[in-house]
């Protein structure tokens, strides 16, 4: 997990430098930035991993060596390698090609978790700018909200809410990006603070701008790194969890080739030995989570440099 | 800042705090009582709006959102009667207002109705499953916390070295894994590869308490793989501070011995920040106890609300939510007692 340990001195050194209207500038700070980001192991094993599951992604059911849902009663619980190396990671109870669902399972992943990250983000940005700039009493009411909010668990919450409007791709991305906006808020909200005070800001005051211009045109661009990075951590949150939610049974419902699904759909038969269509699976899962987190923390040190 | 705003830092787990500015010292100890009874007071009173918002929130999902909450429990082919009388049974075909009174009222009297799917009373449910899943909370905490600060003490102590590194990196891999695929790898590398503890948490009846830790053993594991990474994470950014304070520089230059140096400076500095986390993390602790005692099979307050949730059970998931909510809120504000005994600066810098 990378953490915004400073969100002030990311906001103060890694915005977009404010005022630049100029576009080579501003090229060749990203190109820098992009220099140091391939230089952090991190950040490029993290894209890497990324990489191999968004081909998988884009590429489903016409890269997978089988249909996903196909069931095949004489190759139930098959193991790894099984039938001439066939089912390369074996079979699960189903006999459905483990392979070809882990395959076919990133697609959703890959938009489910992001769209929600998103949602969160803009909406987490939209009161974050709202506390920190209007301060008073708008920060008051709207910090006591997001600290109720904090005192749950996040999944919790989730599954509450979940089990109320009904399990489905709409209504997933929907709560978790609503539960995720009280945490980005309280970034922003710091990052907008350590800004509110500068000079450019009480110019900009002094002008006559508005409230709504100030926060969007002068303090928004400043506060765009530790916003990126927040976004990144919420990347992979919002994976970890969406996956916890299918487990628990408020995610995708079957048959659908759901990581989180496969994982609950078999865990049971473990003991027998059957580790194999539950083991791949938590590999996939561990594996996007932790590119996340990599590039996540690869773009913290490099945009709070 | 107050060490809950610090404390709180992430929704789904904690962020590390920041550590609060250095303010001037010396106050009369009078003074200093005085300070610590208002900040105690103002402590107390913005847990309780927390508390009130917290009921609010959940009030909102369970009752607001659907509008009708039999229907939502009966599905959309039930019989118009039998959602009539479920929404009389339950209360739901009252004022909001109404609503929502009775269930600040359950918040003083304990009294949360009786589940909809066993028609058992809701208190009772909780208290017993809350009372196993604190046992096997608590040992994880027992893995988790010696062992994370040990870390991040060494990890800090060698910064930027392999040791640092790898255990940096273990942390960020653990806590970044969500608990029900952790469990999975336990599962197959300790109890069917090695073959040394059991699978199933529930030991069987009547046995002593060794035996009912060594049942627990591998989903305690689980979540302590998970809490390890934050808190030695918390626990090597405070040494670090520590480290680097003018105050170690200053014991080092009167000559006192590195050891002492590290005893009585650096450490007593750097656990402050940890106690916060180890404290948001109770309350976290039992959202990751849904999947773990799930996949575990114990009988625990994470897998009953699960339980409920596949029965749309609303009555035990609303009460669950809330108290784990309670759980979280009582934690943090012992904390910040705690901080605020040990650290003075924390209470006189409590006004942002």
């Amino acid at each position: 997990m990378a953490q915004v340990a400073d969100p002030a001195a990311a906001a103060a050194v890694g915005g977009v430098p404010h005022g630049t209207r100029d576009v080579d500038a501003r090229r060749a700070a990203r190109r820098e930035t992009l220099r140091l980001l391939l230089r952090k192991p991190g950040f490029v094993i993290g894209t890497a991993i990324v990489l191999v599951w968004v081909v998988c992604a884009i590429g489903g059911r016409s890269i997978a060596p089988f249909d996903p849902l196909a069931t095949n009663g004489a190759f139930a619980h098959a193991g790894p390698g099984a039938d001439g190396w066939n089912f390369i990671l074996g079979t699960d109870r189903l006999g459905r090609d483990v392979l070809s669902r882990v395959i076919v399972g990133a697609r959703d992943v890959l938009i489910v978790a992001p769209v929600s990250a998103v949602l969160g983000v803009v909406l987490g940005t939209f009161f974050g700018l709202l506390m920190g700039y209007y301060r008073g009493i708008v920060d008051d009411v709207l910090s006591r909200v997001v600290e109720a909010f904090l005192a749950l668990p996040v999944t919790l919450v989730a599954l509450l809410a979940l089990v109320v409007l009904g399990p489905s791709k709409r209504t997933v991305i929907g709560v978790v990006g609503i539960l995720f906006a009280p945490i980005v808020a309280r970034t922003v909200r710091a990052a907008v603070l350590s800004e509110r005070d500068l000079d450019y800001v009480q110019a900009a005051k002094l002008s006559g701008e508005s409230g709504p211009y100030i926060m969007v045109r002068e303090i928004l661009p400043n506060v765009v790194g530790p916003i990126i990075v927040e976004l990144t951590v919420r990347i992979g949150y919002a994976i970890f969890t969406i996956a916890t939610l299918s487990f628990l049974g408020a995610g995708l419902q079957p048959p659908a080739p759901d990581w989180g699904l496969m994982i609950v759909e078999e865990y049971s038969q473990i003991i027998q030995g059957y580790w194999w269509p539950v083991l791949f699976p938590s590999i996939a899962i561990a594996s996007i989570v932790i590119a996340a987190n990599l590039i996540a923390d690869a773009l913290q040190s490099v945009l709070s440099r | 800042m107050s060490t809950s705003d610090a404390a709180a830092g992430g929704g789904d787990r904690a962020r590390p705090p920041r550590v609060s500015a250095r303010r001037p010292r010396g106050l009369t100890a009078r003074l200093r009582e005085a300070e610590f009874a208002r900040f105690l007071l103002r402590r107390l009173g913005l847990a309780l709006i927390t508390l009130l918002l917290l009921s609010l929130i959940i009030f909102f999902i369970t009752n607001v959102l659907p509008n009708n909450v039999g229907r939502t429990i009966l599905g959309p082919f039930a019989p118009e009667e039998s959602v009539v009388a479920l929404n009389e049974r339950l209360g739901t075909d009252r004022p909001l207002y109404e609503q929502y009174g009775s269930l600040l009222g359950s918040m003083v009297t304990f009294d949360y109705g009786e589940s909809y799917q066993t028609g058992a009373p809701v208190s009772e449910l909780l208290w017993t499953t809350l009372r196993n899943s604190a046992k096997l909370a608590l040992l994880a905490l027992v893995l988790t916390v010696p062992l994370g600060i040990l870390a991040g003490v060494l990890a800090a102590l060698r910064r930027d070295r392999p040791l640092d590194r790898v255990i940096v990196m273990a942390g960020l891999a653990g806590s970044a894994i969500p608990e029900f695929v952790t469990s999975t790898f336990l599962i197959v590398l300790l109890g069917l590869q090695l073959n040394v503890l059991p699978v199933l948490a529930t030991a069987p009846p009547g046995s002593g308490p060794l035996t009912q830790i060594r049942y627990l053993m591998l989903p305690a594991l689980a979540m302590a793989v998970v809490y390890f990474g934050y808190i030695a994470r918390m626990a090597r950014a405070g040494t670090i501070v520590a480290l680097e304070s003018d105050y170690t520089r200053t014991a080092l230059m009167k000559g006192v011995r590195w050891p002492q140096v590290i005893r009585r400076h650096v450490l007593r500095n750097a656990l402050v920040p940890t106690i916060s986390v180890v404290a948001t993390q109770v309350g976290y602790l039992f959202g990751g106890l849904l999947a773990v005692e799930l996949i575990f099979n114990y009988n625990g307050l994470g897998r009953a609300l699960v339980t409920a949730a596949r029965a749309k059970d609303l009555p035990v998931l609303q009460a669950g939510v809330l108290i784990i909510g309670v759980i979280y809120m009582v934690a943090t504000l012992l904390a910040d007692i705690l901080i605020s005994y040990l650290n003075p600066r924390v209470r006189l810098g409590s006004e942002r």
